[in-house]
């Protein structure tokens, strides 16, 4: 499997996120390579890179590009940097570390896309990865990059705007999104249309995230089929893995789309903490079904952990050894989903909270007999049934962790207690050093 | 969208002239970065203007950012509901967000907020009594690999022990 890395090479060297570090390290060279392109050769090659959407969904990016309609202008690039997926801190350190690679990307995608003005969308909680990204837009400015005259040389003006949120998790779905950024608060809307057909203000617009558009520059400089050969099938490059809980080096990894889940835990971030055993791991950010120990010797490409039953979604993988209370856990999932929904649909805005309910019960030995059938119910009638996918968000952890854990929440339900005690969380709970792109911090 | 030209009935304010200019003055560069007739796109930003020069969001500012972007009060005041990043009624002098989402709890986060609420005398979203510290509970900062996370006034605190917590909360004047 190769050790090619594309997006954390640069990471920990000095100054990395400035443009004097980002040229001396041949940056820009891949939009100047691109200005000389025909715009339908990028996105050929973007389609022959087997890039998938590293958001969550996973979707083929050069695909989506393709969507546009011909005839409509203007058309808009909205970058999702909303970033936040439980789980999940990648696009904050590509940010931190290298947001020239990030703006060497969006203008490469809007030259091919004949794009002019692009968004990134950050959540407000970023408000220094903001700041970064300000400052890099106002060097790329001043270096004349952006501006009237694409990289100084090419009569394309370009136009990059940062759009910091303000604290909403259903932001990152990306129709609410395009709400959010139009001065709305956060509803998603009906599709289709897609936004590629009406986004941002009715007009085509597409909407890629921080990592996947951070990908193109080295597609561009490489060529579509090396980054495909990275990875397998359908999938091509590396991945930023971002690893939480309790392992002994957390972090963010850098490792081929298709890498083995339960490598990546053992050795990567050196097992867990305290020599304990795994006992369950959600592989793709909160929203993806949980796997027990006995699942994990997988690959993480997005179409083998759809065969596991659960999803890569986000690259958030959050690791509970075996003194995790099952019933602590998924309760807190389910309080995440119940702040976080939106309103707008009845199942998500009234099943949510009650989901939260019915777990909180059981978790303190409340729970009536029937109670954990009641809750499977309840969740069954929110996946599906809702405009976006939070309704499904919410169902799948419900459903995959008492599905693999059922004899835990009955257990709760016949003590009436929490068989954990004041341990629910796991007997070592503890910060520890975390390892962010082969950065110690 | 709403044709309101500035200076309609939902701008009238008791809001200190001073302040006004100063909103005006850093909406002004913000309203560039959206085409001229989209004025509201900007309603996050103006917002949290508003909030920065008066402190919270008021009716009377909310109203101001709708006069300034053309769109009705109500549509300020939800936009302001909306956002948990935005505060409607007055907080302390500073604001500490302690993440207990699933990665910060596994690593402590749930020990540390309880400690914290005992050691301030709050309750989750409450307000020591001389106005210092408002204490929030809140959902995933996007920290998980440093947890446990907090914000104190939105800058990030990461890999936090009972320890750190004390010595950076007690740092507040």
């Amino acid at each position: 499997m190769s050790d090619t890395l594309i997006l954390t090479r640069r990471w920990g060297e000095k100054d990395s996120h400035t443009l004097a570090s980002y040229r001396a390290a041949g940056g820009y060279a891949a939009l100047d390579k691109a200005l000389g392109m025909a715009p339908s050769a990028i996105v050929d090659e973007v389609k022959a890179s087997n890039l998938r959407g590293r958001g969550g969904a996973g979707f083929a990016c050069g695909l989506k590009w393709t969507f546009l309609p011909k005839d409509i202008r203007p058309r808009y690039l909205t970058v999702n940097a909303d970033e936040s997926e439980p789980g999940t801190f990648k696009d904050r350190y590509i940010i931190e570390h290298d947001p020239h690679m990030l703006l060497d990307g969006i203008a490469i995608t809007c030259f091919a896309n004949d794009i002019h003005t692009a968004y990134v969308y950050i959540r407000g909680e970023f408000k220094r990865q903001a700041e970064v990204l300000e400052v890099a837009i106002a060097e790329a400015y001043q270096a004349g990059i952006l501006g009237p005259r694409l990289l100084g040389k090419v009569d394309f003006p370009l136009d990059i705007f940062v759009h910091r949120g303000a604290g909403a998790y259903i932001c990152g779905e990306e129709s609410a999104l395009l709400e959010s950024l139009e001065g709305k608060k956060g509803y998603p809307r009906l599709k289709p249309p897609f936004p590629a057909v009406v986004g941002l203000y009715g007009k085509p617009t597409i909407i890629n995230n921080v990592e996947t558009i951070a990908n193109i520059p080295w597609i561009v400089q490489h060529g579509g089929a090396a980054f495909a050969a990275l990875g397998v099938g359908k999938s091509g490059g590396t991945r930023l893995f971002c690893v939480s809980g309790h392992v002994n080096r957390p972090g963010v990894y850098e490792k081929p789309v298709h890498y083995n889940l339960k490598t990546l835990i053992m050795e990567d971030c050196g097992g867990i903490v305290g020599g304990r055993a795994v006992k369950a791991v959600i592989p793709g950010g909160s929203s993806a079904p949980v796997l027990a120990a006995d699942e994990i010797d997988v690959s993480m490409e997005f179409d083998a952990l759809k065969a596991a039953g659960t999803m890569a979604g986000s690259g958030g993988v959050i690791v509970m050894d075996d003194s995790t209370c099952m019933v602590r856990a998924l309760s807190r999932i389910a309080k995440f989903y119940a702040d976080e929904s939106c309103g707008q649909c009845t199942p998500c805005r009234e099943g949510t909270p009650w989901m939260e309910g019915m777990l909180e019960r059981i978790e303190h030995g409340h729970a009536v007999r029937g109670d954990v059938d009641k809750l499977v119910q309840v969740a069954n009638s929110i996946g599906g049934q809702t405009i976006c996918a939070l309704g499904d968000a919410a169902a799948m952890p419900v459903q995959s962790f008492v599905k693999k854990f059922r004899a835990e929440f009955d257990r709760h339900v016949e003590e009436r207690r929490c068989p954990f005690g004041d341990h629910a969380w796991g007997k070592t709970q503890e910060t520890r050093e975390a390892i962010i792109g082969g950065v110690r911090v | 969208m709403s044709n309101r030209e500035p200076g309609s009935p939902g701008a009238r304010s008791d809001l200190p002239a001073e302040g006004v200019r100063r909103f005006d003055a850093e909406l002004s560069p913000v309203l560039r970065r959206y085409p001229e007739d989209r004025k509201a796109s900007a309603m996050i930003p103006a917002l949290r203007i508003g909030e920065h020069v008066f402190g919270h969001l008021s009716p009377a500012v909310m109203a101001l950012a709708a006069d300034r972007l053309g769109v009705s009060p109500a549509r300020a005041q939800e936009v302001a509901t909306f956002y948990v990043m935005f505060n409607t009624q007055p907080v302390g002098r500073h604001v500490v967000e302690i993440c207990t989402n699933v990665s910060c709890c596994l690593t402590g986060a749930d020990r540390i907020f309880h400690a914290l609420k005992q050691k301030l005398g709050v309750e989750n979203g409450g307000t020591t009594r001389d106005g210092r510290i408002t204490l929030r509970e809140v959902e995933c900062l996007g920290s998980c690999g440093t947890a446990p996370a907090m914000l104190v006034d939105e800058d990030m605190e990461e890999r936090l022990t009972m320890d750190k917590v004390e010595r950076i909360v007690g740092a507040l004047k």
